[in-house]
């Protein structure tokens, strides 16, 4: 049961992250399909932190650095969607697909070179193992293992919460996913406000990846990308309407629905029930797409997402 | 009446097949950088390895192998023929991922489980995709819902759904679906002599004659039928549509179960031939979806380009398996395949840019033509 309540949290957080960042690139008119890329980017770059940082370097240093170059990657990355759907007005649709391919493809090539660097030629895996430091993030309560990425995750979801409904910055970003042409005939800095959006997405994205393949195993193959949970993290963001803490109760109930599918097995009951393991998986889908079907009349999405700015249309 | 000859640069067509080019070109350097930075003294073999394919095998193999990237194209044809389809009504068929999966769930479950010959495997793999295709298109038009969301969500509810299907066909000791030559030869797509061209590979079958001819079908059905037509003005204008008396919420839902079967088609002709089998424990959507996006833009966004890129990248994907293993590894065509559906997306920006300076010129030249008049006028 602790195991179950322990998956369900971590996979939340991962997916709170996400889906907050793709809550604020979509808040600014831009939709972030390339979210799932983003991850296996903020992935790598935490990943080789905690592969090349050596134990000693103590708690706080480790889990600080891992942080600090997965979202700093990620941001990095998500550069490519707003250069090219913000300042050259291309299709945003095609750019997230692209980044997706590029992201998996780009760290196999990098992962895999190192390897084979590394080690001489006998090593072409896409492996990065990480056994030791990722004890540097747990701290154990009894049996519950209680992981510093839970905590920034809170941090992240309060932080976000503010940002958006607290401030002047928060408003201005909101309205450039509305109606951006009143928000420039008020003076705001569309182009700035996007490029802002887009970047947060980066960051959080970029950390929940990390946060992700350290979640149950110790080593991550990056041929795999991160199976599908930046997606996952979209259909979050729609079930939780576009709101932070609507996105975090979302997340909890995909993170546990996500859960049970990884530790049903250990269950009597539940293997009484006799419910193959990818129904757990396709559960979160099918309720997003039913949410979707019912509510989409009267949308809460942003009404400028996926719209391109043109300074001279009304 | 003489029709004027337009030039070159000023045509449509030449501006996309040249923002193609730039693009591919783009997307090999950048590519050939990222050998050179791995490791400089093998990244021009590399590069060449890749752009030589099947090329730099003799003979017989090469055909084998020739052979085999046809059949591979194949249902990369078909995939961005659905994208670009679909997105002449201005739908982003993002499902086309999905879709294709459903076609090879219908087609194999078909073929191994009710053990029927290989039309039928084909017509089933066919109507599972655009059943899917239009859920799509009926949750856009009746309930508003965006259909690159829906596609998403019905992506991995198909992924997930076809591994549960097709796991109750699987070989006992491996992930994989049982052989199809083993079980149900029948099912395997009549190859009517083909593979004797192409040195008795097997899985060279009718499959890839007859995508040709569906995307000069496609392209026929779009610009020079009443139905095209109606597609496209759905696609400019949803409202001028519905105004002028067509049926707009209909075409939308045709639209995305031809999408949708096309994608189940490409999967039919690609796994009926037995080249491939379904892995049951497949954990993220197939790229062949995604790369059907990439191709329906690399060929402007046309069936008949979309033949020729969807060779190349299938071209340039089998070149990757040839690099030099124990130094680069062989997903660098995919990078350079990623790469240049990215620059894709700047095409708009690429042609805006060449129409530019073709106005520009214009200008100046009417300008010029001005002076002379008025320098005429003086004397």
């Amino acid at each position: 049961m602790i195991l179950l309540l322990q998956y369900t949290i971590i996979f939340a957080s991962v997916l709170m992250l996400v889906a907050l960042g793709g809550c604020f690139s979509e808040r600014s008119g831009v939709i972030n399909i390339g979210l799932e890329g983003t991850m296996v980017i903020g992935a790598l770059g935490g990943a080789l932190v905690m592969k090349y940082l050596p134990v000693s370097a103590g708690a706080f240093a480790m889990v600080a650095l891992t942080v600090l170059a997965s979202a700093l990657l990620g941001m990095l990355f998500s550069l490519f969607l707003a250069v090219a759907a913000i300042s050259f007005k291309a299709d945003q649709t095609i750019i997230g697909t692209a980044m997706n391919m590029l992201a998996t493809a780009g760290a196999t090539v990098a992962v895999k070179a190192m390897n084979t660097i590394a080690s001489g030629g006998n090593d072409v895996s896409s492996d990065i193992a990480y056994t030791h430091t990722k004890d540097l993030f747990i701290v154990r309560l009894g049996e519950f293992e209680f992981n510093w990425f839970m905590l920034i995750a809170f941090v992240c979801l309060i932080i976000s919460y503010v940002a958006l409904y607290k401030t002047r910055f928060g408003l201005r970003l909101r309205s450039c996913g509305e109606h951006p042409q009143a928000s420039a005939s008020v003076g705001i800095n569309v182009f700035k406000m996007r490029y802002a959006g887009v970047l947060i997405s980066g960051l959080l994205a970029g950390l929940g990846g990390i946060v992700y393949i350290t979640a149950g195993v110790s080593v991550w193959k990056f041929e795999y990308g991160v199976a599908g949970f930046g997606f996952l993290a979209m259909a979050v963001m729609i079930f939780g309407a576009w709101h932070p803490l609507r996105i975090a109760l979302a997340a909890l109930l995909f993170g546990f629905l996500r859960a049970l599918g990884n530790v049903y097995s250990g269950f009597d009951f539940m293997l009484a029930l006799n419910i193959p393991g990818v129904v757990y998986n396709m559960l979160p889908y099918i309720i997003s797409l039913v949410v979707l079907a019912f509510t989409s009349k009267k949308s809460r999405a942003p009404k400028a997402a996926g719209l391109i700015y043109d300074k001279g249309s009304r | 009446m003489k029709k004027e000859k337009t030039p070159l640069i000023r045509q449509d067509g030449f501006q996309t097949l040249l923002s193609s080019l730039v693009c591919v070109l783009g997307g090999l350097i950048i590519g050939y950088i990222v050998l050179l930075l791995i490791e400089p003294s093998g990244a021009f073999g590399a590069i060449t390895a890749i752009m030589k394919s099947f090329f730099r095998y003799p003979g017989k193999m090469m055909l084998k192998y020739f052979g085999q990237t046809l059949v591979r194209t194949v249902p990369l044809l078909m995939c961005s023929l659905s994208v670009l389809f679909a997105y002449k009504v201005g739908m982003f068929n993002i499902g086309v991922a999905g879709q294709y999966v459903a076609g090879a769930c219908g087609c194999l479950y078909a073929a191994l489980a009710w053990k029927l010959p290989w039309l039928p495997c084909l017509l089933i793999g066919m109507v599972a995709a655009g059943l899917l295709g239009a859920i799509s298109g009926l949750l856009k038009t009746k309930c508003n819902v965006n259909v690159v969301i829906s596609g998403i969500m019905l992506n991995w509810i198909t992924l997930y759904l076809t591994n549960l299907i097709l796991g109750k066909v699987k070989s006992p000791n491996s992930p994989y679906t049982l052989e199809l030559r083993g079980n149900n030869p029948g099912a395997l797509l009549p190859r009517m002599g083909l593979d004797k061209l192409f040195n008795n590979e097997k899985s060279v079958t009718i499959a890839i004659p007859l995508a040709v001819i569906i995307a000069v079908a496609i392209w026929f059905v779009l610009n020079k039928t009443k139905f095209g037509y109606e597609l496209k003005a759905t696609g400019h204008n949803y409202h001028a549509a519905r105004y002028a008396g067509m049926k707009e919420n209909w075409n939308i839902i045709v639209t995305m179960f031809i999408a949708g079967a096309l994608a189940g088609l490409g999967a039919g002709m690609l796994f009926l031939t037995g080249i491939e089998n379904w892995e049951t424990t497949t954990s993220s959507v197939p790229a062949m979806g995604f790369n059907g996006i990439a191709v329906a833009f690399l060929g402007g966004l046309s069936p008949i380009g979309s033949i020729l890129s969807s060779f190349f990248i299938q071209y340039i994907t089998f070149g990757g398996g040839n690099v030099d293993l124990q130094v680069y590894s062989s997903q660098i065509s995919s990078l350079i395949s990623s790469l240049i559906i990215y620059l894709c997306a700047f095409v708009g920006f690429f042609k805006f840019f060449i129409q530019g300076r073709i106005r520009k010129k214009d200008e100046k030249l009417a300008a010029g033509a001005a002076e002379k008049r008025e320098g005429g006028d003086a004397k």
